[in-house]
C-alpha cells in the first residue's frame, strides 16, 4: 500500500509542481481545493492512472473529491481492486 | 429597490455622462483609476471600511479595509518607482488569487504603468509569447512560480525586475529578481499618484484568436466609466453589499469586475484563493454572507453537478442578486439556480476587448431563461450579416453580435497590432466574432462563435497557439485541435494528431503529449482528448480544414467541402 501511495504522490510532485515550488505536499493534502490539481489538469491524472493501473475510470466517479488528495485516490483505486 | 429603474426608463434617458458625475469627473480631468478605487473611497468617508476579505485554500484569513488598500497601494507603487521603473511600462502580475495580486494591480495603475495580468497556470511558453510581445519590464509573482519566469529570462533582456512577493529568504535571490513584502513595507500616507488621463493606456489583457499568436487588448483609465455603472446597474452593487466575483483576475473578468467595479464603487469584496468544490463555495457564501455573487457557467454547471441536497446544509439566505459570464449559460442552469437559491442567474455577456459588459440580463428585466439579454443602456448592439454587415432587421435570423464604437471601456488597439485591431471594424461595427440572434422583444440569442477559437469554461483558447506547441513534441507529424462539446465546459480541447513514422499510438503516448502542452502552454489548453488519425483532412492547397473535424465533434452538416483534398 505504502508503495502504491507514494508512486502517486511522486507522479503529483512530479508533474503538478513547479521546479521551485517547496510547498510540503502529503498523502492527505488537498489537491485539487488545495490548488495544486485544477480541474482541467485532472484529465491527465486520470489518465496517469488509468495506464499505470490497465483500468478504466468512469467519468462519474473521477470527481473533484475523488482526486482530492492521494488517499482519496487510493480509496478510489481499491474499488479497482488495487491496493 | 434595485439601483436601476426599469430597462425601458433607463435606455431613454442613459448617457454616460450620469457615470462620470458620480464619479466626479468631467473632461480633461486626472482619471486614475488606483487613485479612483482606494483613496476616493477613503475620501468618502469609508476608510475603515472592508475592502477585501480573502481566505487561502488551508483557510486562512487576511482582511483589508479601503485605507489599508489606500496606504499598501500607495507603499507598492513607490517600491516600483524605486526600481526605476516608469509609467507607461508594461508591469506584468503573474499569482495566484492572492492580496498581493489585486493590491499589485492598482499600484501599478496609481504610478502609471500598464498593469498586464496573465493567468498564474500558464506555462513557460504561453508565458514568454505574451511578455516578450508586450516588451514586459517587470514581474511580479510568487515563488511557486518563478521557476517558470527563470526559465525564459535568456529570451527576455528587457525584463528587468522579477518581484517575488512571497520570498521567504530559504534561498538566495537571482539575477534581476527582487523581494517585496507588502505587510512589512512602510506604509505610505501620500504618493505622487500619476496624472492619467482619460486615454492614458491601463491594462493589457491577452486574449487568444484563430490564428496567429495572443493578442494583447490594450484598455485606458477612461473604462473605469463603464465599470463603475455596469457594476452598480447590472450587478447592483450597493453599500451593505458583500460581494465574490469568482474569477481570476489573469482574465478580464476578474480585473473589470474582481477589482475596479467593486472598489470604485466603494463595496466589500471576498476572495477565496483555492481550487473548486462545492462545499467549500456554500461555505464561503455563508461564512462571509455574500449578497452578491458573479461566476461562470461553468462553475454553476459543476454546483448543479453536485446536487440539490448539498445546498440544504447551508445558510444561503444573504444571497439576493446572483450574475454569470464567460459563456453562454443555459436555461436549465437558470432555473435550477431558482430552484435551490430562490434566485435566477443573470447572464452577462462582454469580451475582453469590450471591458465591460455589453449585453445583459438587469435586476429589473424579466429573465428568459437561456437568453443573453438586451444591451446596456449607452450601448448600441445588434446583428449584423455574416457578409455585407448590414443591420439584420428581421427577429430570429442569426447573424454576427455587433457593437457601435465608442463606448468608454472599449479597447483602443491590440499591442502593436493595428492592423488586426483595425480589421475588427466593418461598416462602421465592432464585430464580436460571436453569432446571436435577436427575438422581437428584444433580447439576443446566442448562437456560436464565428471562428475556430475554443471556449473552455469561458476561457478563449486559440487552436493555432496549440497545434504549433504539438508540433514540438517528438512524435507529432500535424495537428489540428478543435473543440468538442462538453455538458460542464461548454467546450473541451481535441486535438486530432497524425503521428511522425516510428511512433505508435498507445495511452502512454496520449498521456506524454497531454502533459507536455500542460506544461508548454497550460492545463486550458492541454488536449483533454487525443484522437491519433492517419492524416487530416486539408484542402487541395494544403491547408486543413479545422471544420470538417469540428463538424464531426458537434454532429453537425460538414458544409462545402469542395476543396477537400481527399474528396
Amino acid at each position: 500500500m505504502s508503495e502504491l501511495k507514494n508512486t502517486i504522490l511522486d507522479y503529483v510532485k512530479k508533474e503538478y509542481l513547479e521546479e521551485d515550488d517547496d510547498r510540503e505536499v502529503t498523502f492527505n493534502t488537498p489537491l485539487i481545493s488545495g490548488g495544486i490539481v485544477d480541474s482541467f489538469s485532472m484529465v491527465s491524472l486520470k489518465r496517469f492512472l488509468e495506464t499505470k493501473f490497465k483500468i478504466q475510470i468512469p467519468d462519474a466517479k473521477a470527481t473533484p473529491e475523488a482526486f482530492d488528495s492521494v488517499d482519496n485516490i487510493i480509496k478510489l483505486l481499491q474499488e479497482f481492486n488495487i491496493r | 429597490m434595485t439601483n436601476m429603474r426599469s430597462y425601458e426608463e433607463e435606455i431613454k434617458d442613459f448617457n454616460w455622462a450620469i457615470s462620470e458625475k458620480e464619479l466626479g469627473y468631467k473632461a480633461g480631468d486626472v482619471i486614475n483609476i488606483g487613485e479612483f478605487c482606494s483613496d476616493r473611497i477613503c475620501r468618502m468617508g469609508k476608510g475603515e471600511k472592508p475592502a477585501l476579505v480573502w481566505e487561502g485554500h488551508a483557510g486562512e484569513v487576511k482582511k483589508y479595509t479601503f485605507n489599508d488598500l489606500r496606504l499598501l497601494t500607495n507603499a507598492i507603487s513607490q517600491f516600483l518607482k524605486n526600481l526605476g521603473l516608469q509609467p507607461g511600462e508594461r508591469i506584468c502580475l503573474f499569482m495566484d488569487k492572492v492580496p498581493e495580486l489585486y493590491f499589485g494591480f492598482l499600484s501599478i495603475l496609481k504610478m502609471g504603468g500598464i498593469a498586464q495580468p496573465l493567468f498564474s497556470a500558464f506555462g513557460a511558453e504561453s508565458l514568454l509569447t505574451r511578455l516578450a510581445d508586450a516588451g514586459t519590464a517587470a514581474i511580479l509573482t510568487q515563488k511557486k512560480h518563478v521557476a517558470k519566469v527563470r526559465a525564459l529570462l535568456p529570451d527576455m533582456p528587457g525584463l528587468r525586475h522579477v518581484i517575488i512577493v512571497d520570498d521567504d529568504a530559504s534561498k538566495p535571490l537571482r539575477e534581476r529578481e527582487v523581494a517585496l513584502h507588502m505587510e512589512k513595507e512602510p506604509r505610505l500616507e501620500s504618493f505622487p499618484i500619476y496624472p492619467a488621463k482619460a486615454e492614458t493606456p491601463s491594462v493589457l489583457h491577452y486574449t487568444s484568436g484563430t490564428t496567429g499568436k495572443p493578442k494583447g487588448a490594450q484598455h485606458v483609465h477612461y473604462a473605469l466609466i463603464s465599470q463603475y455603472i455596469t457594476s452598480k446597474f447590472v450587478l447592483d452593487l450597493k453599500e451593505d453589499d458583500i460581494y465574490w466575483c469568482t474569477a481570476d483576475p489573469g482574465w478580464v473578468t476578474g480585473t473589470s469586475y474582481g477589482i475596479i467595479g467593486p472598489w470604485a464603487n466603494g463595496v466589500t469584496q471576498c476572495v477565496l484563493d483555492a481550487g473548486f468544490k462545492a462545499e467549500s463555495w456554500y461555505r464561503f457564501i455563508e461564512k462571509y454572507r455574500v449578497s452578491v455573487w458573479y461566476s461562470a457557467p461553468t462553475a454553476i454547471r459543476s454546483l448543479m453537478k453536485e446536487g440539490d441536497e448539498i445546498v440544504k446544509k447551508f445558510d444561503l439566505s444573504c444571497l439576493r442578486h446572483l450574475c454569470s459570464v464567460g459563456e453562454p449559460l443555459n436555461a436549465e442552469a437558470v432555473l435550477w439556480s431558482k430552484k435551490v437559491f430562490g434566485l435566477f442567474f443573470h447572464d452577462t455577456f462582454w469580451q475582453t476587448e469590450t471591458g465591460s459588459m455589453m449585453i445583459s440580463n438587469y435586476p429589473t428585466m424579466k429573465i428568459k431563461p437561456g437568453s443573453m439579454g438586451k444591451p446596456f443602456p449607452g450601448i448600441t448592439a445588434t446583428v449584423v450579416d455574416l457578409k455585407t454587415h448590414q443591420p439584420i432587421q428581421r427577429a430570429g435570423i442569426v447573424g454576427l453580435i455587433a457593437i457601435k464604437p465608442g463606448w468608454p471601456s472599449m479597447f483602443r488597439t491590440y499591442w502593436k497590432n493595428e492592423e488586426t485591431y483595425k480589421s475588427k471594424f466593418k461598416n462602421g461595427w465592432y464585430i464580436c466574432g460571436d453569432r446571436a440572434s435577436i427575438d422581437e422583444d428584444g433580447y439576443f440569442w446566442f448562437v456560436g462563435r464565428d471562428d475556430d477559437v475554443i471556449n473552455t469554461a469561458g476561457h478563449l483558447v486559440g487552436p493555432f497557439e496549440i497545434e504549433s506547441a504539438l508540433l514540438e513534441h517528438e512524435s507529432v507529424a500535424e495537428s489540428a485541435v478543435v473543440g468538442k462539446p462538453d455538458p460542464v465546459n461548454m467546450e473541451v480541447v481535441k486535438a486530432f494528431i497524425a503521428l511522425k513514422p516510428g511512433f505508435q499510438a498507445s495511452k502512454e503516448l496520449e498521456l506524454d503529449i497531454m502533459n507536455f502542452i500542460r506544461k508548454k502552454l497550460s492545463a486550458l489548453a492541454m488536449p483533454q482528448e487525443i484522437e491519433f488519425v492517419p492524416g487530416l483532412p486539408k484542402t487541395r492547397s494544403g491547408k486543413i480544414m479545422r471544420r470538417v473535424l469540428r463538424a464531426q465533434e458537434w454532429g453537425e452538416e460538414i458544409g462545402d467541402i469542395s476543396t477537400l483534398e481527399n474528396d
